[in-house]
């Protein structure tokens, strides 16, 4: 188990160096000046421009520049915005309320998805069945934003539990709308897969086995046929949590929740090089730990599988 | 038909030929010829009526975005501001937008951005994950190694970031640059259900067998494995298709998608969301498009996938 971890740390090293240079590259080398930016209409002062650019490492080459950002990932010191706050503060407060939304969404999604779907994967063709795979294509096919407006014009501005706007340090409750729109399109997902592997895994052998032995089928059907279908679903999960953090650039948006989402759009559209890349290092880290913390997963929900 | 010798005591226990299993199997016509996996999941989904409508809505869609101008015309730039926010009337069955123009024409000529990024996204993904996905799979070694890592980085990166991150450096946005941004951040996952897919492939006895008749390793890749691992390719194309679409119509409404001045579904909900609650017909016509159209590929994925696998399709 501990060499396992150890070699996968190691294997993770090279994924975080390319995924971080891609974004470095994107971000720094494309054209583009954001200091002339910062000056707007003015005329660009050439001795502040320069200080700007020494003060934010923009004189340097894009290698020194990278290896100077990679140095500030390990000692935490990730530069400042341009309005001057450090970016590990502005990370400080948005990453807590996007991390509660996406705990609500995966919370709505997984169970919501597994239950419905294992009901869905039991009688595979009935109507029950067919109703739920109809609503998950839906979910999918209409797209995010409208989902949004629709919970916020129904919730919010008719029956109004909940504020349209959620503002600044939003409690759980105000939460769980956004969180359900935030994850919606992957319940269907969910819904589908446990589906597909209950009805495949209800027929098994050790499944005839374990009702043959006289087993409870409550006991069946949560040990011998859930456990087993959950390795799909469990892979999903995880691949999932970073696309939700990201994916809430529209759900925060539509909400005023000003989470990752929102100051990473801002950032992006301001042309905030630091402020993109340190959020996106964040994003790409969370993604490759939740990735090896369901590889682990797996050996719990299927004994046959042995890390060494 | 006792031409078996019946030894004492076992009388009960052999069963007469004619019911054995092995004239069930002599029974087989097999001056059929073979039924392919292609021809056998053909004979599948022509039963499936969920298979009829998403071809029909597809078509439907695709002569849409083709020649729009048979279905309206309406010019949908055309700008009446006494119109604005204008009730459906006569000719005008949609109603109008804030700057007044005709929903119905807009509907109708938002098709071709949506249609023509979600093809290209697709061709591209397919054709740049398949290839890679191939060479991981089946000369494995150094090769599956740099090539995943490499698929690795870029599905580290979560797609609609990556393409706004991207995008808003670039200077020009087309259908074409928007097509190619999504790719950029969407093969890594065709190129792992191929690499699997080929990974199954690699090891059947007809791939041995080719071998064995003198192909080269290429060869055999090119005209043996390949062609038996498309299906799951085929599957996820067609439904990544739909979330392209899907992907194209988040960046046009966030703004950082195709600009203003191409008619597009996304470009027009962002546009409309301003007038949800005075006209919401103006948000209702272009999302019902997008959903319908993304709803006809993921089915049609859908259908494809239970006819090309054996342990679901229908009896």
């Amino acid at each position: 188990m501990g060499w396992y971890i150890g070699r996968r740390l190691l294997q993770m090293i090279p994924v975080f160096i390319g995924a971080t240079l891609l974004i470095y590259a994107m971000v720094f080398l494309l054209p583009g000046d954001p200091i002339a930016a910062l000056f707007g209409d003015k005329p660009v002062n050439p001795g502040v421009a320069a200080q700007l650019r020494a003060q934010y490492h923009l004189d340097q080459p894009f290698i020194v520049q990278y290896l100077l950002f990679l140095k500030g990932v390990f000692t935490l010191d990730l530069g400042n915005t341009f309005s001057g706050q450090p970016v590990i503060d502005v990370m400080g407060r948005a990453f807590p309320i996007t991390i509660r939304l996406t705990v609500v969404a995966i919370i709505v999604e997984a169970v919501l998805g597994i239950v419905v779907g294992l009901l869905a994967g039991l009688r595979r063709g009935g109507w029950f069945d067919s109703l739920s795979l109809f609503v998950s294509l839906l979910v999918i096919a209409v797209p995010i934003f409208v989902i949004g407006f629709v919970a916020r014009y129904v919730f919010a501005e008719k029956l109004g539990w909940i504020k349209a706007s959620v503002g600044g340090d939003p409690t759980w409750s105000q939460l769980l709308i956004p969180g359900i729109v935030l994850g919606s399109v992957s319940f269907a997902y969910v819904l589908r897969l446990t589906r597909n592997s209950v009805a495949e895994n209800r027929t098994a052998d050790h499944v005839r086995t374990a009702t043959a032995k006289g087993l409870r089928p409550g006991r069946v059907l949560t040990v011998h046929v859930l456990r087993n279908s959950l390795i799909p679903v469990v892979t999903f999960l995880g691949t999932d949590v970073g696309g939700l953090m990201a994916g809430a650039v529209v759900t925060e948006g539509i909400f005023n929740i000003p989470g990752v989402g929102g100051t990473l759009y801002q950032a992006i559209i301001r042309t905030e090089g630091a402020t993109v890349v340190a959020f996106v290092t964040v994003l790409v880290i969370i993604y490759l730990v939740v990735n090896l913390l369901v590889d682990l997963l797996y050996a719990v929900l299927d004994p046959r599988i042995r890390y060494v | 038909m006792s031409d078996i010798t019946v030894r004492p005591g076992q009388e009960h226990h052999v069963a007469p030929l004619e019911e054995t299993p092995l004239k069930a199997v002599d029974a087989v016509d097999d001056s059929a010829p073979p039924s392919s996996q292609w021809g056998e999941a053909w004979r599948q989904l022509r039963r499936r009526p969920l298979f009829w409508v998403s071809v029909v809505l597809i078509l439907m869609i695709v002569v849409v975005a083709a020649v729009p101008s048979l279905f309206t015309s309406t010019n949908p730039r055309f700008q009446t501001l006494a119109d604005s926010l204008g009730a459906p009337r006569d000719g005008h069955p949609f109603g109008f937008t804030r700057l007044g123009e005709d929903v119905y024409a807009r509907t109708i000529y938002g098709a071709r951005a949506s249609v023509v990024v979600g093809l290209l996204s697709t061709v591209i993904v397919t054709v740049v994950g398949g290839v890679v996905g191939a060479i991981a799979g089946y000369y494995g070694g150094i090769w599956d190694a740099v090539l995943s890592r490499i698929a690795d980085i870029f599905f580290a990166v979560p797609l609609v970031l990556g393409a706004i991150v991207l995008i808003t450096s670039l200077q020009s946005r087309t259908t074409l640059t928007v097509s190619l941004v999504l790719s950029l951040f969407a093969w890594p996952q065709m190129a792992r259900i191929m690499r699997g897919s080929v990974l199954q492939t690699r090891g059947a006895e007809f791939v041995t067998a080719a071998r064995a008749l003198g192909l080269s390793r290429l060869q055999v890749l090119v005209r043996h494995v390949v062609p038996n691992a498309l299906g799951p390719v085929i599957v996820i194309a067609t439904i990544s298709l739909g979330i392209f679409i899907a992907a194209e119509a988040t960046l046009s409404y966030l703004g950082v998608g195709l600009p203003s001045s191409i008619v597009s579904w996304g470009g027009d909900i962002s546009a409309a969301q301003t007038s949800l609650r005075s006209a919401p017909q103006v948000l209702f016509w272009p999302a019902g498009a997008l959903s319908v159209t993304v709803l006809s590929f993921i089915m049609l994925g859908d259908v494809v996938r239970d006819a090309l696998d054996p342990k679901a399709r229908t009896r």
